[in-house]
């Protein structure tokens, strides 16, 4: 017998074949989150019983000569603010105590028809607010290629689940960076599909224009499995593409990107970025062009106001979808003489610093007097950001950049100092601002040893060109 | 009402109805009022993490009715978040539309030829409704509170009126007629005393037509068309009484109180709330295609303008008058034009239709026309009395439906023949000289005395009509 399986496309493989039981698989993620968990606190919650039930449902499935999805027995680790029926579902906040979903997110149904098996909640910054998941009110999440640094954020246990192997696949939510910055610095493959790709229902927003649900994983492939399956119209989400999008198969998957035209965004090399990060995104161009690529140096120039747009508009529609939590109908309640007392202390309880802040921001931003020159103002510079990045499509198939401006930090480095924070997702930003999908494939190592990823960015709809370049990278990658 | 020393009104009208939708604005919840509290809920109107809005296609058609009905341009509009704090507001704020409202540039025309113009005529979804126990019924000292969700997210159209109206009467009469046009059109119930139609009156007065707008007030809490009027009346008087005495209008919000009959100070709009208007990101722009707007402009129902003028010009009858308005309102329209139609006289079958029949205006709907015309004929060739003809006309609609003329047999309803009749009134005026004698002077008063009289010694069975005829014939001879 060969070694068991461990990415998904094979685990499904194999339990399909009957080579492996889902039962065996899940036992083994467990073991492996058995193993590591203490020390890295990648979860909120284990479904250790719930993960075996849905595996002996594969297995008598199975058994009972039914097709299996093509996830089949494959464990899916889910961030945090993702709703699952019955089960907590925190976003790390406290003020979300005791609260379980009556209902199922979308993508949750979907990976559950397809055969996977949700194994574990996982830890992100909270309600998904963050670059390093030191924002969680439950505890950090550590680098499991280094303790003492943070895996990124938001979603930071995902990343971990799936770079420590506590499950193939995970689920993150990406708004500015949320799913490709800790890919980068955990060393796996993050993927922010197109807006609108992937159905919202059921993902606890933060900032509805700007979130997206895309996945983990240790493959370019294993994201396209993953994609395959989550991507596609829901009635539930109004913003959902009606006609989907294009599923990737093997021929995007063998990495042959001989005559693409490939961009690199000049924008994104400049003094903020660590000189190894830089050298990493040089080699990853070079592979590209020994492939056939044509690969230049191009200017996106309103790419440089991303950052400043993206921190009036995400807090902005931040404080408006976070204020449902008012402790009257559910979550924590702090109770007081009269309504307004209730709110007030229930809110102070219940939110960290962070959210506190974005909520502030995005509540002055939007604020009669001040919304001309600030969100309104954003929404302009959205535009000609968007405006930018579609003339250089016209140009080049892709963009690349790196993930990140440097390796993963040690912990505290930027807790004091929001601003440094909020310039990890330089590099992100801009895809969630113009609905454009974008991949972080890992690529080497930094001075520190420390993961490194590279960005590979697509306009719209343009997933197929974007896993071409991301399989050709993953095969070069050293 | 007419205003002291010259003043004058202003009155602008924003009326909600909410739409008679199988199902509420953004999710697949009954729109039933009148159930157990908390019954038609689910993850999206109860606002819970992670749940997503859907636009009804029903409210669309419905709000686009009530565009074309009031002479609206139909725009492709969109929606935004009005973000407050609200124990009844799930999401704590209301999706509405704002700037790019769906209906806008309309007006309606009161029966009386008055033209209202319509400013716009948007799209927002109802908020919970809430109960505040202890106190005096508002939150503020209350010791709690119940709210039930099942109005929450029930779609709702506002129309805003311009500035138009300049009397209690006209704000009555637009109401009046915004809400036949919301029934007509199938788009709302137009219940006030259900809350399904609710009205917000806007009121400011100034010394004449020519000066500017004085400061406005708005009246909220105004639960019928009666009220509207007093309660508009109460707040410019109490206006006029404030500048006359040298002081001034604060712009607010102020509450009907009905059993007091006064307006009570409710919010100062001088500290009003910042709602942080912004587009709503979980929906798209709403662009419905031309053809979909022309299908609906295309299938609009009759009007009730329109359909007092049918009636009108059926029965011969004012377009304005009440009788003409009660069966438009109560839809029994239909039944009197067919009827005339048929050959029946107008004036009676509107008398009939506009009395009798509205008093069972839902029986009347489904009254044979017939029948109807049936009755009307015999009245009006004086084989029955007009009594007559009601209680057989009652049988009809108690019954569902039957032979007027069985009817009027089982009843031994006949008309007296004429010889019967004036020997009749010969013996009752040779009975009462001294009234025939008031009578012959002229004095109309007793003409009700001697047709009593007849009526007593027929059994109810003469003709009313036909005893003044003979009574006029006599005086005359």
């Amino acid at each position: 017998m060969t070694a068991a399986p461990t990415t998904a496309v094979d685990i499904a493989a194999a339990v399909r074949a009957g080579d492996v039981s889902a039962a065996e698989v899940v036992e083994s993620h467990l073991a492996a989150i058995d193993g590591r968990e203490a020390e890295l606190h990648a979860c909120n919650t284990v479904l250790a019983d719930e993960a075996r039930a849905a595996a002996a449902r594969v297995d008598a499935a199975h058994a009972a000569g039914e097709t299996l999805g093509p996830l089949a027995g494959v464990p899916v680790a889910l961030k945090d603010n993702m709703c699952t029926r019955g089960i907590p579902t925190t976003c790390s906040s406290k003020i979300l105590e005791g609260w379980r979903p009556p209902y199922d997110a979308t993508v949750v149904t979907r990976l559950q028809a397809a055969g996977a098996i949700v194994i574990a909640k996982t830890n992100l910054d909270e309600f998904a607010m963050g670059s390093s998941t030191e924002n969680s009110a439950f505890g950090p999440t550590k680098n499991p290629h280094d303790i003492t640094k943070v895996p990124g954020g938001s979603s930071g246990g995902s990343a971990v689940a799936v770079a420590a192997g506590f499950a193939p696949i995970a689920l993150g939510s990406d708004t500015g960076g949320s799913i490709r910055q800790p890919a980068a610095l955990c060393g796996v493959v993050g993927l922010k599909p197109t807006y609108g790709a992937v159905s919202r229902y059921g993902l606890i927003a933060f900032a509805s224009s700007l979130d997206q649900i895309g996945p983990f994983s240790a493959t370019v492939a294993d994201a396209a499995a993953t994609l395959n399956v989550i991507a596609g119209y829901d009635p539930r989400d109004s913003t959902s593409y009606a006609d989907g999008i294009p599923t990737i198969g093997s021929e995007e998957l063998a990495g042959e990107v001989s005559g693409m035209r490939v961009g690199i965004i000049t924008e994104l090399l400049g003094d903020g970025i660590a000189d190894d990060v830089k050298r990493r995104l040089t080699e990853a161009a070079d592979a590209l062009s020994s492939a056939g690529a044509k690969v230049e140096e191009t200017s996106v120039p309103a790419c440089i106001y991303g950052l400043s747009a993206y921190y009036l508009i995400a807090p902005a529609e931040a404080s408006s979808n976070l204020a449902r939590y008012d402790g009257v109908r559910y979550g924590l309640r702090v109770d007081a003489d009269n309504i307004t007392g209730m709110y007030t202390q229930t809110r102070t309880a219940g939110f960290g610093p962070e959210v506190k802040r974005r909520i502030m921001l995005g509540t002055y931003a939007l604020s009669a007097g001040y919304y001309d020159a600030y969100y309104g103002k954003a929404l302009k510079v959205r535009s000609l950001i968007a405006r930018d990045f579609a003339a250089a499509y016209e140009k080049y198939d892709v963009l690349l950049s790196p993930t990140a401006p440097t390796t993963a930090f040690g912990f505290g480095a930027k807790t004091d100092n929001p601003l440094a924070m909020y310039l990890s997702d330089v590099c992100t930003i801009p895809s969630n601002l113009c609905g454009d999908p974008a991949i972080s494939v890992p690529f080497g190592t930094g001075d520190d040893g420390m993961p490194v990823g590279v960005q590979v960015l697509a306009p719209a709809l343009g997933e197929p060109a974007l896993f071409r370049v991301a399989a050709a990278l993953e095969g070069s990658a050293s | 009402m007419i205003l002291p020393n010259g003043w004058v009104m202003v009155i602008g009208l924003e009326v909600h109805c909410e739409l008679k939708t199988a199902t509420k604005l953004f999710c697949g919840c009954p729109n039933m009022f009148g159930d157990e509290p908390n019954t038609n809920v689910c993850p999206t109107c109860l606002g819970l993490p992670g749940s997503l809005p859907v636009l009804n296609h029903e409210a669309v058609e419905l709000a686009m009715r009530i565009g074309a009905a009031l002479n609206c341009q139909i725009m492709p509009s969109t929606f935004h978040r009005k973000n407050y704090f609200y124990p009844d507001m799930p999401k704590d704020y209301q999706v509405s539309q704002y700037d790019e409202p769906i209906n806008v540039d309309g007006f309606l025309v009161l029966p009386d030829g008055f033209r209202v113009g319509v400013t716009r005529a948007h799209i927002e979804e109802d908020t919970g409704k809430s109960t505040h126990v202890g106190g005096d019924g508002r939150i503020h000292g209350a010791t709690h509170s119940l709210v039930d969700y099942n109005r929450s997210g029930v779609p709702l159209v506002e129309i805003v009126s311009e500035p138009d109206m300049r009397t209690a009467e006209q704000a009555r009469a637009y109401v009046s007629e915004l809400r036949a046009i919301l029934v007509a059109t199938g788009a709302s119930d137009g219940r006030m005393e259900e809350g399904s139609m609710r009205v917000d009156a806007n009121i400011s007065v100034r010394r004449s037509e020519n000066d500017e707008f004085g400061t406005r007030c708005e009246i909220k809490n105004v639960n019928s068309i009666r009220s509207l009027g007093r309660a508009i009346e109460y707040e410019a008087a109490r206006q006029i009484e404030l500048i006359e005495a040298g002081e001034r209008v604060i712009q607010q919000t102020r509450h009907w109180n009905e059993q007091e009959g006064r307006t009570i100070t409710g919010r100062v709009k001088e500290d009003a709330d910042d709602y942080r208007y912004f587009l709503e990101p979980d929906l798209v722009p709403l662009a419905p295609d031309d053809s979909w707007i022309a299908n609906v402009r295309g299938n609009i129902a009759v009007l009730p303008a329109a359909r007092r003028d049918a009636v009108a010009a059926a029965t011969g009858a004012d377009a304005s008058a009440t009788a003409v308005a009660t069966v438009v309102d109560l839809q029994l329209d239909d039944l009197v034009v067919a009827a005339v139609q048929a050959g029946a006289d107008g004036r009676i079958a509107l008398a009939r239709a506009s009395n009798e029949v509205a008093a069972d205006a839902e029986a009347g709907r489904a009254l044979d026309v017939a029948a109807f015309t049936a009755v009307i004929a015999m009245e009006s060739a004086g084989e029955i009395t007009a009594t007559q003809a009601k209680t057989v006309l009652g049988e009809l609609l108690a019954n569902g439906g039957g032979d007027p003329k069985a009817i009027a047999a089982k009843h031994g309803f006949e008309a007296m023949d004429t010889s019967a009749l004036d020997s009749i009134v010969d013996e009752i005026i040779a009975a009462n000289p001294n009234e025939w004698q008031r009578y012959k002077d002229g004095d109309g008063k007793v003409t009700g005395f001697f047709v009593g009289q007849v009526m007593k010694a027929t059994g109810g069975k003469a003709d009313g009509k036909a005893v003044t005829a003979a009574l006029v014939a006599r005086a005359k001879g």
